[in-house]
């Protein structure tokens, strides 16, 4: 089957379809996941609408996803709720408050799951598959159920992007200008919900909260404005979606949770390592050239101070002394040097090893830089 | 019946498999929380599938020490990489935690999606247990047949204990003051790792039974409820582990009762113990917090009528700010609030009523000169 053929199968576009949606709200919400310190609560959330998941099914007899997004985005709602009670009104800090929200809920959920199977009505099939997420379980009956629920996420976040975008980077300001925070902060949570049950059935209830955090992780390496944030990340989770359920609709029925997630892992790394500026193996280059640097002027400097202290600035300067005083081997940094043409190595009492002299230029350079205090031209 | 008949007794060999998972759990999870760490053992909980799927794949086994081995390491891998992450200043560490187990445990569901279907092992008893079932896999032991989950928790619920009794003190110290933990030379991040590997070996023998996800209900949450229960290190430990051993009995007939998931039931009875300690508790309940609210909105209700009454004793508005009808428009009191502090003054004989006006009593004159005067006290 080649790829045209692929991409007009009409199960392939409905997944295409679902993989998108679940992509653009996962990842413009977990954009404030992220920044607010809240990718964990994104985990408790998702663990918690499996009781909702199980009770929508319980309800309705069959695979409703308009009963299931609806339980699921009651249960999670709930799970918030009693994480905010803990947090509130006990002494238990946030994270023992959310791991109780999340594996209470999550009992609850397996109870009901348990409950569904032996009563036989329906097959278990169509439920076990919002556990790990099955991407050919997407009907094209569900795709505007979803394209809805995004279009009024994205709505919401547009319209009331000035006001988030406060209460994310500065609570007590907000506050100060007489904003509602408190009730922006629950709408945020609620549609941070919202964007959690647009992916259980793609992602399951198990893995969803990745795609909260992932995408936004990474978009943070490429922008430094949230709206540019914002952007990249809903194009890296739809990235991470259309592959990961591409290749879980082609393969040999492997979970369709777990290849978005790795996907989406995968996009992270990339990210990390490489993005221009933020990027980890560039701020590696750039301490490594830097290291070179200092090294190298301390190794003028140092043959600069015993040309002086001798009085002839053409000193002759055994090489092991040298190391002594840098702590290392200094070969490679001399013969840097030499190219450059501010030492040259030196012919003198051959028996005691390699000697080295500054040259008139490198006497000048090193001269510069001591008394600029520093602040003098680099050296090579 | 003997000892053996007890352990294969269907009912009893699931109650004291869930119990032990409880106690194993709560050894670790009080510190866990006191720690604020608790989201780590949900992390770690997860990532152990992928140590699970790796050592299955290379020596084909689901239980033993080479299973113990990997997932100790796989907790490590965990916790190291999410302390990696976090260190290249580019990562919060929430957001690290987020992002480390979801792409283990997505890597291990996949590894067993692929080598390992309809086998000993697949992902959804890796997620969700079967304690229903410890009783049919048995091993010889001490003599007699016990099934294998009960003994190797036996095994990890020893040794977890051995953990608490030898480092109390350097684990008490850790939770409380690690920055003095660490001057003092106790190395508090290597327990720490020690804690932690000690909770990914309690998670994988636990698994088969409860499922690495209910496995933080057992972990987490008696602790937590435990914590709002009292304030002393080990009967937060004690409380929190008589709690799992209740939660796993009362589970089992609960489960029973519905015919639903045992260990699911199991988990959820956990959360009516925390659910009541937060409701409950003493000290730090929500109905206690209310009954002391209100005691002390009565008893400032007194308080302000006798200091009132006082500060006007003597002097020429006397008689008009002695009427009660005053006290409700210049104590800014509702009706009912004045009402019933005017009552209660009367009731403790703080104040006397002669049908006209009120009158201070010795005893409410001698609170009033307490409470503005205290320096006279005697």
């Amino acid at each position: 089957m080649d790829l045209a053929q692929f991409l007009s199968d009409f199960t392939v576009q409905n997944v295409l379809a679902g993989a998108i949606l679940l992509g653009v709200s996962s990842g413009t919400l977990g954009v404030f996941a992220v920044l607010r310190g809240q990718s964990l609560l994104g985990d408790a959330l998702s663990h918690a609408t499996l009781p909702g998941v199980a009770l929508g099914f319980l309800l309705t007899g069959t695979r409703n996803l308009g009963a299931i997004t609806a339980g699921a985005l009651v249960s999670g709602s709930l799970a918030a709720l009693f994480v905010l009670l803990l947090v509130r009104n006990t002494r238990l800090k946030n994270d023992a408050a959310l791991g109780s929200a999340l594996s209470i809920f999550f009992a609850l959920g397996v109870i009901l799951l348990t409950y569904v199977q032996q009563s036989g009505a329906s097959s278990q099939a169509g439920l076990d598959s919002f556990l790990f997420g099955q991407a050919a379980a997407i009907l094209r009956s569900d795709l505007p159920l979803l394209a809805g629920l995004t279009v009024l996420l994205l709505a919401l976040v547009l319209l009331l992007w000035k006001e988030f975008k406060l209460i994310t980077f500065d609570p007590q300001f907000a506050r100060t200008l007489g904003l509602p925070v408190a009730t922006l902060e629950t709408l945020l949570t609620m549609a941070i919900a919202l964007a959690i049950v647009i992916g259980l059935q793609l992602v399951g209830v198990v893995l969803m909260s990745a795609m909260l955090v992932a995408p936004a992780v990474a978009a943070r390496q490429w922008s430094r404005r949230m709206e540019g944030m914002a952007v990249s990340s809903a194009l890296f989770g739809a990235t991470a979606g259309v592959i990961g359920s591409l290749i879980s609709a082609a393969g040999r029925g492997l979970s369709t949770g777990p290849l978005i997630v790795l996907t989406a892992t995968a996009l992270v790394i990339v990210s990390l390592l490489f993005a221009p500026e933020r990027g980890i193996v560039w701020a590696w280059l750039r301490a490594a050239r830097q290291g070179r640097e200092f090294r190298r002027r301390r190794l003028l400097e140092t043959m600069f101070g015993l040309a002086v202290d001798h009085e002839d600035p053409g000193y002759r300067i055994e090489e092991g002394m040298l190391r002594a005083a840098q702590g290392r081997g200094v070969r490679g940094d001399l013969r840097e040097l030499e190219r450059a043409g501010l030492v040259e190595e030196a012919r003198h009492m051959p028996e005691e090893g390699n000697h080295w002299r500054l040259t008139g230029a490198g006497f000048e350079s090193a001269r510069a830089h001591v008394e600029g205090g520093g602040q003098g031209e680099e050296p090579a | 019946m003997s000892l053996e008949a007890l352990l294969n007794d269907i009912p009893i060999s699931i109650m004291v498999t869930g119990a032990l998972v409880a106690v194993a759990g709560s050894l670790l999870g009080t510190f866990l929380v006191l720690r604020r760490a608790s989201m780590l053992s949900d992390a770690i909980s997860h990532s152990i599938v992928f140590g699970i799927a790796v050592v299955y794949l290379i020596f084909h086994v689901v239980s033993g020490p080479v299973q113990i081995i990997g997932a100790a390491l796989t907790g490590v891998l965990t916790v190291f990489l999410v302390q990696s992450l976090t260190s290249t200043g580019r990562v919060k560490s929430d957001a690290a935690i987020g992002l480390v187990f979801p792409a283990l445990f997505s890597a291990g569901v996949l590894l067993l999606n692929i080598y390992a279907r309809d086998v000993h092992v697949d992902a959804h008893t890796v997620l969700l247990g079967e304690i229903g079932f410890v009783w049919l896999d048995t091993v010889a032991a001490f003599g007699m047949q016990i099934p294998r989950s009960l003994l190797t928790m036996a095994v990890v619920t020893l040794v977890n204990l051995a953990f608490v009794l030898l480092f109390f003190k350097e684990l008490k110290l850790m939770s409380f003051d690690s920055g003095l933990a660490r001057a003092l030379g106790f190395l508090p991040g290597v327990l720490f790792y020690a804690l932690l590997s000690l909770t990914s070996v309690t998670a994988v023998a636990a698994f088969d039974a409860v499922g690495v996800i209910l496995f933080v209900a057992f972990v987490i949450v008696p602790p937590a409820a435990a914590y709002l229960l009292t304030d002393r290190l080990p009967l937060v430990i004690l409380y929190a582990c008589l709690m799992g051993i209740a939660a796993s009995i009362l589970g089992y007939w609960q489960a029973v009762a519905w015919n639903v998931s045992i260990g699911g039931s199991m988990a959820l009875v956990t959360g009516y113990f925390l659910l009541a300690a937060v409701l409950l508790s003493p000290r730090y309940g929500l109905v206690a917090a209310a009954v002391r609210r209100r005691q002390n909105r009565r008893r400032l209700g007194k308080r302000a009528i006798v200091v009132h009454l006082y500060s006007h004793e003597g002097l020429d508005d006397e008689e008009q700010e002695s009427r009660p009808q005053v006290l409700q428009e210049h104590l800014r009191w509702s009706e009912a609030q004045a009402h019933r502090s005017l009552r209660m003054s009367l009731d403790d004989g703080l104040v006397s009523f002669d049908g006209q006006r009120l009158h201070l009593t010795d005893k409410g004159r001698e609170l009033a000169r307490d409470i503005l005067e205290p320096w006279q006290r005697a």
